[in-house]
């Protein structure tokens, strides 16, 4: 079986970030940039699904400008067997991921796909649900412990829901998200980064899969959250009601 | 500014007054002689070998094995007078008798070494602590100062009652200029707020340690503090621009230049840096910083033997000998440059090299910030580590770089089972950080040793 890891290449996690001046988005210039802790840990799973001997090949695939391919080399050094890359310039949304997702389902032909639960950019939530609806595949999403039944041809998958843990039974192929409680992602080591080297990447454009990138969504502006404003000290129990009653009006 | 004639006049009044200087010299029950004498003989049998510069190497000459000292009875008390005294000149608030508070503040991170001072005073400027040394020089009170006690050896507490200077609420950041990156600041400012400070304007502090949460400027200046970015930026020598600092006496010596060629008249900045507040305590540091770069790299790598350790010349070294892997050592190494991709290539091709010519036997390069913080906080967690294990003796050796695995294995050798012998440090800069770890402190380690 094929599992096929989605990828994102997103600003690190431990960056502080910045509003860019014109307000168009965050200043993503000279800013470290990494993998995105969900898809790690996705990566991660589906890489340790492959090792207890359920899976034959892992796949990894990423979208967006030709630096990709430098977090398509982490995974590929992390442990996948091959990596692929769809060139596009340009902001992609959740539904465009989901339809090129789609398209390499098509090609590849995999029994799993496993993605991060959502983005640290855009923190979305949306594409691995979108890619379910749209290959009609069973979902596990914001999964916390996944268990395969290769015989059955089930994936049994935990979830983090509010009220507490739930668990679903899938049928494969079904698509499952990560959470952050599922695994500890492994380091990238020296001789796999040299392994790494050699594995392919394949190259596709939107185009040659038959996907529009043109998307109904457009972000018209983006900005800080309001500054807190400094707290005030009061001298006594009257003035606080005073305050209340005149300037907050809650009393 | 303080002129020439001004300069050679307070030179001849440190050296005069040095001796009178309210100074504690700290020898404790756990000398240092043994490992130093294991010190000189490594340096002597460099010398018999005639081993290229090692015929420089100058023999020090350390203090007698005194294990007990007295209090110099020369010393006075406090009285109430005093006290009333330090709260009309500061104010209640800087003036602390509180017993939690002074226990803390007697007793050194290690939980070593506690004195026995009542009195703890927070200056809140360099007047302040004029006024302070004035009046303590003129009553023969013992003072100590005292930045974050984040220090290892015992040199920020008191030994008996002396007073405490603490000098946590000279804390202001006086300027700092985004051109040239010099910044001028109270000593009592915390290392790692001065970190976010300069980073906020994309220049870093030259030094880091693993204490930056709690120490403070003054103390690191004080203790001319190496940290982890030495091998790359330097000695505090060459990155502190100029120190205002006040003598036992109460006189203020402004040395505060912030140029960074300044050749007039003596540099007596210098004295003051690593002089561990025996001279005076400092209380403003104007810092050179260095310009933050974006790509910053990092590799935890294994080696089998020292040998291969020391031909990675780059950074630090890290050594973890009682690790359960099958390691020997481990060596942390950190690059910073303009161009990640560039940058990550070649430390790569490096590394590959490195592992393919055998010195290397296994290695991880971190992926993103965090995994180098998690990396950063292996090597940085030593010290903290150690003092969880047990009872540790510490100690800070130079030593040629060749030469710094050997003392460890000597010290080995001698003590056999009763202590385990670990031995990290900065490979790039010949700093070793031996540390006995023993299950308790015990007099007997000290005498095999």
């Amino acid at each position: 079986m094929k599992i096929m890891v989605a990828i994102k290449r997103v600003v690190d996690y431990a960056v502080k970030i910045r509003v860019k001046s014109d307000r168009t988005g965050v200043e993503t210039n000279n800013v470290k940039m990494s993998m995105n802790p969900f898809c790690e840990i996705a990566l991660e799973e589906a890489l340790r699904i492959k090792e207890s001997g359920l899976a034959s090949e892992v796949v990894a695939v990423s979208m967006g400008p030709a630096q990709c391919v430098d977090t398509l080399r982490t995974g590929l050094a992390m442990g996948a067997d091959r990596g692929v890359h769809v060139e596009a310039a340009g902001q992609l949304y959740p539904l465009t991921v989901a339809k090129i997702l789609k398209s390499l389902v098509e090609v590849e032909k995999p029994g799993l796909i496993i993605l991060g639960k959502q983005a640290i950019d855009d923190d979305c939530n949306q594409t691995g649900q979108m890619v379910a609806g749209l290959l009609s595949w069973p979902q596990g999403t914001f999964a916390s412990k996944v268990v395969l039944d290769k015989e059955k041809q089930l994936a049994m998958v935990e979830r983090e829901v509010d009220g507490g843990l739930e668990t679903l039974e899938l049928d494969l192929p079904a698509v499952i998200t990560t959470d952050l409680r599922l695994n500890q992602p492994r380091y990238a080591t020296l001789p796999n980064i040299m392994k790494a080297k050699s594995k392919p990447i394949k190259k596709y454009t939107p185009q040659e899969l038959n996907v529009d990138v043109k998307s109904d969504l457009e972000v018209i502006q983006v900005t800080e959250p309001p500054k807190r404003k400094a707290g005030v000290i009061l001298s006594s129990v009257e003035e606080l009601i005073d305050k209340l009653k005149n300037e907050a009006r809650v009393i | 500014m303080i002129k020439l004639m001004d300069k050679w006049r307070i030179t001849n009044h440190l050296l005069k007054h040095s001796s009178k200087l309210l100074f504690d010299r700290r020898l404790s029950a756990n000398s240092h002689n043994s490992v130093f004498r294991s010190a000189l003989e490594c340096s002597e049998s460099l010398v018999k070998r005639g081993f290229g510069n090692a015929s420089t190497i100058r023999y020090r000459c350390f203090g007698s094995e005194a294990t007990k000292f007295e209090r110099n009875a020369a010393f006075s008390t406090l009285n109430s007078e005093d006290v009333s005294y330090f709260k009309e000149l500061l104010g209640e608030k800087s003036v602390i008798q509180d017993e939690d508070v002074l226990l803390a503040a007697n007793e050194d991170w290690m939980r070593k070494y506690r004195g026995s001072s009542k009195l703890l005073l927070q200056p809140r400027t360099t007047n302040e602590v004029s006024q302070i040394l004035k009046y303590c020089n003129s009553r023969l009170l013992a003072v100590v100062p005292q930045g974050g006690n984040t220090g290892l050896v015992g040199g920020s507490v008191p030994v008996f009652d002396e007073v405490i200077i603490n000098m946590g609420s000279m804390n202001n950041l006086i300027t700092f200029d985004k051109g040239s990156g010099v910044l001028v600041c109270e000593a009592g400012c915390i290392l790692e707020n001065l970190v976010s400070f300069v980073d906020d304007h994309g220049f870093i502090m030259p030094l880091d340690l693993g204490a930056k949460g709690s120490c403070q400027i003054g103390g690191n200046v004080s203790t001319n503090a190496g940290g982890l970015r030495l091998v790359r930026y330097g000695s505090l020598h060459g990155n502190i621009l100029g120190l205002e600092a006040v003598l036992a006496n109460g006189d203020v010596i402004d040395m505060l230049g912030t140029l960074r060629k300044d050749n007039t008249g003596y540099d007596l900045k210098h004295l003051f840096i690593g002089s561990e507040g025996s001279l005076g305590i400092v209380t403003k540091v104007s810092i050179h910083t260095p310009p933050k770069l974006s790509s910053v790299n990092l590799a935890f790598l294994a080696c089998k033997d020292y040998f291969s350790c020391q031909v990675l010349t780059y950074l630090e070294g890290v050594r973890n000998p009682f690790s359960s892997s099958m390691h020997n050592f481990y060596v942390l190494i950190e690059t910073t440059g303009s161009e990640e991709s560039y940058d990550r290539e070649k430390l790569e091709a490096f590394l590959l090299s490195s592992m393919e010519g055998g010195l290397i036997s296994d290695g991880v390069i971190a992926q993103d910030i965090n995994q180098a913080s998690s990396f950063w906080r292996i090597r940085e967690g030593i010290a903290e580590a150690l003092m969880k294990a047990g009872a540790v003796y510490k100690y800070d050796l130079s030593l040629p770089v060749e030469k710094m695995y050997d003392l460890v294995e000597k010290m080995r050798q001698r003590l056999g089972e009763t202590a385990k012998v670990i031995g990290y440090g900065h490979l790039g800069d010949g700093n070793l950080h031996l540390n006995i770890s023993a299950p308790r402190y015990d007099d007997m380690v000290i005498s095999v040793a």
